[in-house]
C-alpha cells in the first residue's frame, strides 16, 4: 500500500467528516438549544437536493442551486418549526420522536408527488470537475477537495456566529438556562425558529453539496441522519466544536477502517473471505468507536460534566 | 324435487365458475427509494392487460415498501382475504425469498417478474413458481462472457456485501477467464466510493465490473466520471436501465452493460410494446417495464388454455409459454426459469434521452447455474 493512496483515502475521509458536520452541526444545535430530537433533520438534507437539483436543471448555474438549497431548507425548517416542532418542546423525547418520525414520511411522499420516483440529475459545475494533482503526484478530484475547503469555511464561520455575536451569545445562554434568558427579555421563541431554520440550512446546503456527485432520490437523507446522530453523541450533545471533531473522526474512521481492515486480513485469511469480513468489520468499526468514546466519557468528547 | 334441486344448485355453481374473475395479487414496491422499479413492472404489466382486452382479470395492487415483512403480510392478506389465483410483481430477491415459499405451499402460482434469487432456481424450486424474468446470476455471467470477448486481462470487480451482491461476483468470475486485480464488497446502501475508486487507481486492473442496483449505482458512475480514471466498465443492466440513466447523465455514456431485453431487440411484439407504453405513459419503457408486461402475458396466454383452479392444466399452460415475448423466442427450462439470449448494450445519447442500443450478444440460449438441483 502505497503512501500516496494513503494520503488519498486521508483526504476522502477528510471530505467525508466535513459533510458529516454540516449534517451534524444542525441537529446538535437543535438538540443543545431546544433540547429536540430531530428525526426529520435527513428530510432538511433531502429537501436542500432536490431543490438543488430542479434549479439547476431550470437555470444551469450551480450558485443559484446552491442557493435555493439554502433557502429551500431554511424555509422547511422554519415552516416546520413554527407548525409542528413548536408544540412538543415541554413533550417527552418520545412524543418527538414519534412527531419527527411523521413528518420524514411526510416529506418523503410529499416529494415522490412533486418530484415523482426517479432520482433526479444533478451535476458537478463544469469549473470543478476532474481531477487536479496534488503535490507529491496524487490526482484527486477537485470537486472533493472544495468540498473539504467549504466544510472547513462554513465550520470557521459558525465559530464565528456562536463566539462573536449577539445571537451567538444568546444561543450559548440558551444552551445553559432557557428560563432566564427569555427573563431577561430575548424572545426565546424567534431565537428557536432561527436556530432551526440555521440547522436546516446547513443540512440543505450538505445536500445540495453532495447531491452533486451522488444520487438525488427520496430517502437519502436517512442513511446520513444516523452518521450525524453517531457524531454528536461522540462529541457530545450541544458542542459545535465537539460535533466537529467527531465528524472527522467519524469521517476518517469510516473511509480508512473500510479500505485497511480488509488488507489487513488479508495477511492472514483467504482474499475473498478477507474482503467480505473486512468490510463488515469497518460497516462496525464507527459504532465501536462510539461505544469505547461512552464508556471514556459518558457525555462525548466535549460535553457537559454531568 | 330433491334431485332437482341438487341439479340446480350444481347448474348455478358451474355457471358462477364460468364467469369467475380470475384475480390475481400484486405485490410491488411502489414507494421509497426503490419505488421507480416496481412502478415500471406494474405498468408494463398493466399495459399488457389493457391491450388483452380480458375485462375479467382482476388485478389488486399493493406496496410492500421494500420491506419483507410487509410484504409477508400482504401476501397472506391477498390469498385468505381477497382469495386471489395467482401472485406476482415482488422486485427484492430478500422479499421474494420471504414470500414465494409460502405462496406455493399454499397451492398459488407465483410468476416472478424480477427477483431470481439462486435458492428458488436450485434445491428450493416449486411446479408453481415461474421466473420470468432471469435467474440473478444471469446478466452478471453474461457480462464475465463479454469481457472475455473485450479483451480484458484484468478486472477490478465490486459489488455490496449481500446474498444478491456475492452472486454478482460470483456469476462474473463463473465466465470471466482472465485475472481478479481484486474484489471489494462495499456497504449496501454505500453512496460514497472514493475509497473504492482510490483502491481502483492504484491497483493494475484493466477493466472494471460492478452491480450497484439503483441509486448506489448512480453515486458510483458519477464519481468514477469525475476521478479521472479512464478503465472501461462493465455491468449488469440494472445500473443502466431507463429509468436511471437521466440522473447519472454523461457519465454513462460509452458504458457496456448486459441485459435480456433492450428496446431496439428487432421483433414486432417489442416495437409495438415500446410504441404503446411510450404513448401510454409518456416515457420509455425500462428492462422493468419490459419484464412486466411479458409476465402479464405469459398470464393471460395460461389462462387461454386452463383456469388457475385446475392446477395442472394451468401449470402445464404456463409451462409452454406460448406467448409473443418482448425479447423474441421464449422458453422455460426445467427449474421454469428462461433459457434466453443474453445481450451486451451500450449507453447511448439519443437526442436529450440517454438510452441504450444493442452491440450483439453476451450469451446464447443461457441457462442458469442451478437448474441441475432443482427436482420436480
Amino acid at each position: 500500500m502505497s503512501a500516496i493512496l494513503i494520503i488519498e483515502q486521508v483526504l476522502n475521509g477528510l471530505q467525508f467528516g466535513v459533510m458529516l458536520f454540516l449534517m451534524a452541526a444542525g441537529l446538535t444545535l437543535i438538540f443543545g438549544v431546544m433540547g429536540l430530537i430531530n428525526l426529520a433533520h435527513g428530510s432538511l438534507y433531502m429537501v436542500g437536493a432536490f431543490a438543488a437539483a430542479w434549479v439547476a436543471g431550470a437555470t444551469g448555474s450551480f450558485l443559484l442551486a446552491l442557493g435555493a438549497a439554502l433557502a429551500a431548507a431554511a424555509v422547511a425548517g422554519a415552516l416546520i418549526e413554527m407548525l409542528v416542532i413548536r408544540r412538543l418542546y415541554g413533550a417527552a423525547h418520545l412524543d418527538q420522536v414519534l412527531a419527527t418520525f411523521a413528518l420524514i414520511l411526510i416529506f418523503s411522499e410529499g416529494t415522490r408527488w412533486v418530484f415523482g420516483s426517479f432520482p433526479l440529475f444533478l451535476d458537478i459545475p463544469d469549473a470543478l470537475s476532474g481531477p487536479v494533482t496534488l503535490p507529491g503526484g496524487i490526482e484527486y478530484p477537485l470537486y472533493r477537495l472544495s468540498l473539504i475547503g467549504i466544510g472547513f469555511a462554513v465550520a470557521f464561520g459558525l465559530w464565528l456566529l456562536i463566539e462573536h455575536t449577539r445571537i451567538g451569545i444568546q444561543i450559548r445562554a440558551g444552551e445553559n438556562d432557557r428560563e432566564m434568558i427569555a427573563a431577561l427579555g430575548v424572545d426565546i421563541t424567534k431565537l428557536y425558529t432561527l436556530v432551526f431554520a440555521l440547522g436546516a440550512a446547513l443540512a440543505g446546503l450538505a445536500g445540495a453539496l453532495v447531491g452533486a456527485i451522488q444520487s438525488v432520490q427520496v430517502g437519502m437523507g436517512e442513511p446520513v441522519l444516523i452518521l450525524a446522530f453517531v457524531v454528536i453523541v461522540i462529541g457530545g450533545i450541544g458542542s459545535i466544536r465537539g460535533a466537529f471533531i467527531a465528524a472527522l473522526i467519524v469521517g476518517l474512521t469510516n473511509t480508512l477502517g473500510g479500505v485497511f481492515f480488509p488488507e489487513l486480513l488479508k495477511l492472514f485469511m483467504e482474499a475473498g473471505a478477507a474482503q467480505q469480513t473486512g468490510s463488515a468489520l469497518a460497516s462496525m468499526a464507527i459504532y465501536i468507536l462510539m461505544g469505547l468514546v461512552l464508556i471514556w466519557r459518558p457525555t462525548g468528547l466535549f460535553g457537559a460534566r454531568a | 324435487m330433491k334431485q332437482l334441486l341438487m341439479a340446480t344448485a350444481v347448474a348455478i355453481l358451474a355457471a358462477t365458475s364460468a364467469l369467475a374473475d380470475v384475480k390475481v395479487g400484486m405485490i410491488t414496491t411502489l414507494s421509497g427509494g426503490g419505488a421507480g422499479l416496481g412502478i415500471d413492472v406494474r405498468d408494463g404489466f398493466m399495459l399488457a392487460i389493457n391491450q388483452s382486452g380480458r375485462d375479467d382479470i382482476e388485478v389488486v395492487i399493493e406496496d410492500d415498501q421494500r420491506k419483507p415483512d410487509i410484504a409477508v403480510q400482504l401476501a397472506d392478506k391477498m390469498i385468505q382475504s381477497e382469495r386471489v389465483d395467482v401472485l406476482t410483481g415482488i422486485i427484492w430477491s430478500n422479499l421474494a425469498m420471504a414470500v414465494v415459499p409460502s405462496v406455493t405451499a399454499q397451492g398459488k402460482f407465483y410468476l416472478s417478474p424480477n427477483a431470481g434469487p439462486s435458492a428458488l432456481a436450485g434445491k428450493g424450486c416449486h411446479p408453481n413458481y415461474f421466473n420470468v424474468a432471469w435467474q440473478n446470476d444471469n446478466l452478471h455471467e453474461a457480462a464475465g462472457a463479454y469481457a472475455n470477448t473485450a479483451d480484458f486481462s484484468n478486472s477490478f470487480i465490486l459489488a455490496p456485501n449481500y446474498p444478491a451482491g456475492q452472486d454478482a461476483l460470483t456469476g462474473y468470475k463463473r465466465f470471466f477467464e482472465g485475472e481478479i486485480a481484486d474484489e471489494i464488497y462495499t456497504k449496501l446502501g454505500q453512496t460514497d466510493y472514493a475509497a473504492e475508486l482510490a483502491q481502483v487507481r492504484a491497483s493494475d486492473a484493466d477493466s472494471v465490473f460492478f452491480f450497484l442496483p439503483g441509486g448506489m449505482g448512480i453515486s458510483f458512475l458519477k464519481q468514477y466520471a469525475d476521478s479521472g480514471i479512464d478503465l472501461p466498465v462493465v455491468g449488469p443492466a440494472f445500473s443502466f436501465d431507463q429509468g436511471i440513466l437521466q440522473a447519472v447523465g454523461d457519465a454513462a455514456v460509452g458504458v457496456v452493460n448486459t441485459s435480456q431485453w433492450n428496446k431496439d431487440i428487432d421483433n414486432a411484439t417489442n416495437a409495438a410494446f415500446v410504441e404503446s407504453f411510450e404513448a401510454a405513459y409518456g416515457r420509455l419503457p425500462s428492462l422493468y417495464a419490459s419484464q412486466g408486461f411479458d409476465t402479464a402475458n405469459l398470464l393471460i396466454s395460461a389462462l387461454a388454455k386452463a383456469e388457475p383452479s385446475d392446477a395442472d392444466g394451468f401449470r402445464e399452460a404456463l409451462r409452454a409459454a406460448e406467448f409473443d415475448s418482448t425479447r423474441g423466442d421464449f422458453e422455460f427450462g426445467s427449474n421454469h426459469h428462461p433459457v434466453q439470449t443474453i445481450y451486451a448494450r451500450e449507453v447511448v445519447k439519443e437526442g436529450d434521452i440517454f438510452t441504450n442500443k444493442l452491440l450483439g450478444v453476451a450469451l446464447e440460449n443461457h441457462a442458469d447455474a442451478y437448474a441441475a438441483e432443482c427436482k420436480m
